[in-house]
């Protein structure tokens, strides 16, 4: 309900006169046409909340569709098209933001927090760990201190 | 005057609510039984004032009594019963009153159920219970009130938005409400149990039953949301990745790692400290979801500056409620004593890397869904970040969960034996290797996506049948034991098993809709036939008629598939006169292997209609995936009883009203 009410505002708002991707606008080369339609999955519908331009009716997202066919058409690549939307429009146009400093943690924030978070867990779980029984186990030796005891214990071998 | 009598009650409900929170607190603090008793009754009197206050604002809509402003904004006498009720909740002051009355209806069960808790932990429950109902309500008395009048009173209403008149939507309200709001008790808890400085398997045997009714009912709200938007809003999508839904998501994640460190607290008496910080955040961040969506922050940072003060209010709700539970956290907590020791491979360890993908899964969408709002704050830039982003980094931080979810199951408390484990599931890999072959030899090899997916979906079922088969030592006792043991395996058994099959099933159903759905737009006229893949649909007519607050343009398709009639279809689109705005009522053939969808348009001038095609293929298994976690979570619930033991028999006296513990 809480996503119908803004959504429905919007809708209110730009009270659209039909559909999405219109026949009218659509491509005869069906190639083309798809590539239109991936890309348009990425470009936002800039005075939509949070709609693309292939989802939204709002007439600024059908003059955007347009553009970007047209764009298509003469032959640019689909990263020359993001780059003169974002030219005329700023990031805001882009559904994937794209990464530079400013976005730098919404990127990769998520996966440093991932990386704290195992590391945490790998502390935490090697400090929890049981010898089976319910009192607590000394920490196994690592294979240092194993070979520092062998060591020791060789030396004692040899000596007695 | 019944508004009135509302109005009045609410004001009630505030000044209970002040006694809710501060005598049960004073009393547990000097141990006095009697003032400790006091929240019972108060929990009660509070459910049953803001009960009133809300049947008052229910009876305004149900009469169309338009001199009340409230609901003069959102309904209309020609509105049907249906939706004059869910019109109560359609707006934003109504669901402020719904959102009390749910947090009231959890403060009162604590207080009619919970005769085994301790005393002073239920009376420290029911009074933080009561602290955020106290906020709540402050917020609704100050900002917004639902009784306000109107003088003269308008001759009718503007009705409510056609797009919530929709009988998905009418109930996907509750049930959202009721999930998310539920958390507030594994708060409560949380909190009580800091003040109290003790932890303990009991308490996490009542945080549990309550945390995955709330997780119950939250997995059937966005459901049923999500069902809403995939019919309703005409162009076939499910989730949007929009703010308001993940507003509503990352309670559901993080309350998904709650349910499950709570089972480690219970059976294992560890990760208590965690469990507690979990379900500060789980609720934190329900708050953090009304408050996106009641602030208007979301439509524009600008609307929200211009009228900031219900914004504001709850903000500084939000920055109270989470600001002071983690100082208590931090203060108390290290006075938590540690409890039981477990190697990291183990079923504990399992669990705990289960929570920490869930965390990390819970902050990617915390920081996409804010950071927009945080750099048009900082810096003024304006970036958005929409479902691609999500699609990108979200599903990736999944994947790890689903290969662990396989593996969990199969390792025992305490200290697990990795390879053995692993060496159980051979049956599930292989499983696992075909259906991926399999779906990269129909495709062609060409997008990996659906390998991929559906690869996952067969290793998470693969696990499940596997953990079954070995509770139940399929094969090795005679087959009528493992049938035997089948039957009696305990509710929350069959609630894990449900629940995690269920994610196999969704995951089918999302990896089928997102990469081979294929999509027919053209103009028809009466009498043109059209083709999508099997499909052949051939517009019979249009016609123009009258629903009860609406007119309609209502299509019929005659559609053959392969050549044999296979069904009639009646998309619609509809305009609501009273709200000026068109909505589009999709038609939806569904079966086991996907959905036929089909959208009409306006007329266009040429003459003939836009009429949209959509082949979905699996689009139930979306829904049938979710409905077995919501019915894994009720099977979970159902065991409850068994879990508790023995004391909990005396409870099946029916509940008597609370007041009489008071004299206890």
């Amino acid at each position: 309900m809480i996503r119908s009410i803004i959504l429905a505002l919007v809708l209110v708002v730009l009270s659209m006169p039909a559909f999405a991707v219109e026949p009218g606008e659509m491509l005869k080369d069906p190639a083309l046409e798809a590539r239109a339609r991936e890309l348009s999955k990425e470009v936002r519908c800039l005075v939509c909340q949070n709609q693309s331009i292939d989802d939204s009716n709002a007439g600024l997202a059908k003059d955007l569709r347009v553009i970007l066919r047209e764009r298509l058409v003469a032959g640019d690549s689909d990263s020359e098209i993001k780059t003169f939307l974002v030219e005329r429009y700023g990031d805001f146009v882009l559904l994937k933001p794209p990464v530079k400093a400013e976005t730098l943690f919404l990127w990769y924030g998520p996966f440093a927090i991932g990386v704290l978070g195992a590391i945490g867990v790998a502390v935490f779980l090697l400090r929890r760990r049981d010898g089976g029984g319910d009192e607590a186990v000394p920490m196994p030796l690592s294979d240092d201190e194993r070979k520092r005891i062998d060591a020791l214990m060789s030396e004692q071998d040899r000596k007695a | 005057m019944i508004a009135e009598i509302g109005h009045y009650a609410l004001v009630l409900a505030f000044f209970v609510a002040i006694a809710q929170v501060v005598v049960p607190l004073y009393g547990a603090a000097r141990r006095d039984t009697a003032l400790m008793g006091f929240a019972a009754p108060a929990a009660s009197a509070q459910f049953l004032c803001i009960a009133i206050a809300f049947g008052a604002l229910m009876h305004a809509y149900i009469t169309s009594d338009f001199s009340v402003a409230n609901v003069a904004q959102n309904s209309h006498s020609l509105k049907p019963l249906l939706y004059k009720i869910s019109g109560v909740w359609g707006n934003h002051e109504g669901s402020m009153v719904f959102w009390v009355l749910i947090l009231a209806l959890f403060g009162f069960a604590v207080a009619a159920f919970g005769r085994q808790l301790p005393d002073s932990l239920k009376a420290r429950v029911i009074s933080i219970q009561g602290l955020i109902g106290l906020a709540f309500l402050a917020f609704i008395l100050l900002t917004s009130n639902p009784f306000e009048r109107l003088d003269p009173a308008p001759l009718d209403g503007r009705d409510l938005n056609p797009l919530l008149q929709d009988p998905g939507l009418a109930f996907h309200p509750p049930m959202l409400y009721i999930g998310y709001v539920g958390f507030s008790l594994a708060f409560s808890f949380a909190m009580a149990a800091l003040i109290e400085g003790r932890v303990d398997p009991a308490w996490a045997r009542w945080v549990r039953p309550w945390t995955l009714a709330a997780w119950t009912f939250l997995t059937a709200g966005i459901t049923l949301g999500s069902w809403w938007a995939y019919y309703e809003l005409g162009w076939g999508g499910w989730w949007f990745w929009d703010p308001v839904e993940n507003a509503s998501f990352m309670p559901w994640l993080a309350g998904t790692a709650l349910l499950h460190s709570a089972i480690v607290v219970e059976k294992r008496d560890a990760l208590k400290a965690w469990t507690i910080l979990l379900a500060i955040i789980t609720f934190s961040l329900s708050l953090m979801g009304t408050f996106l969506v009641r602030s208007g922050i979301l439509t524009s940072v600008h609307a929200f500056a211009v009228d900031p003060e219900r914004g504001l209010f709850i903000l500084g709700i939000l920055i109270v409620a989470v600001g002071g539970s983690l100082t208590l956290f931090a203060v108390r907590a290290p006075a938590l004593k540690a409890g039981g020791l477990f190697a990291p491979v183990s079923r504990e360890g399992g669990l705990v890397l289960n929570n920490l993908i869930l965390s990390v899964a819970t902050v990617t969408v915390f920081i996409g869904t804010l950071y927009p709002l945080f750099l048009d704050a900082m810096t003024g830039d304006k970036v958005s970040v929409g479902a691609p982003f999500f699609n990108a980094t979200f599903v990736p931080v999944m994947i790890p969960l689903l290969v662990l979810l396989a593996i969990g199951p199969l390792l025992p408390w305490k200290r697990g034996n990795l390879r053995a484990a692993v060496e159980k599931l051979w049956v599930s890999a292989l499983f696992t290797v075909v259906v991926a072959g399999g779906i990269l030899v129909l495709e062609k090899g060409a997008p990996l996506a659906p390998v991929l997916g559906f690869g996952f979906a067969a290793w998470v079922a693969g696990g499940v049948v596997t953990e079954l088969t070995e509770r139940i030592r399929l094969f090795r006792i005679p087959l009528g034991d493992s049938l035997r043991r089948l039957f009696n395996l305990p509710g929350a058994a069959y609630g894990m098993s449900l629940a995690h099959l269920g994610m196999a099933v969704f995951i089918c159903g999302a990896t089928g809709e997102m990469n081979w759905t294929r999509e027919l737009v053209a103009t028809a006229r009466a009498g043109d036939t059209l083709t999508l893949g099997q499909y052949e649909l051939v517009l019979e007519k249009v016609e123009r008629s009258q629903g009860p607050n609406y007119f309609r343009d209502m299509a019929t398709l005659n559609v053959s598939k392969d050549g044999v009639p296979y069904a009639t279809l009646h998309p619609e689109r509809r305009l609501y006169p009273v709200q000026q705005m068109p909505t589009t009522e999709a038609a939806i053939r569904s079966g086991i292997s996907g959905d036929l969808y089909v959208a009409i348009g306006e007329g266009s001038d040429l003459g003939g209609y836009i009429v949209r095609v959509w082949v979905k293929p699996l689009v139930p298994w979306i829904w049938a995936g979710a409905m077995m976690m919501v019915l894994g979570g009720l099977f979970s619930l159902s065991d409850r009883r068994l879990r508790i033991g023995a004391p909990k028999r005396s409870r099946r006296r029916p509940a008597a009203p609370a007041v009489t513990e008071a004299g206890d």
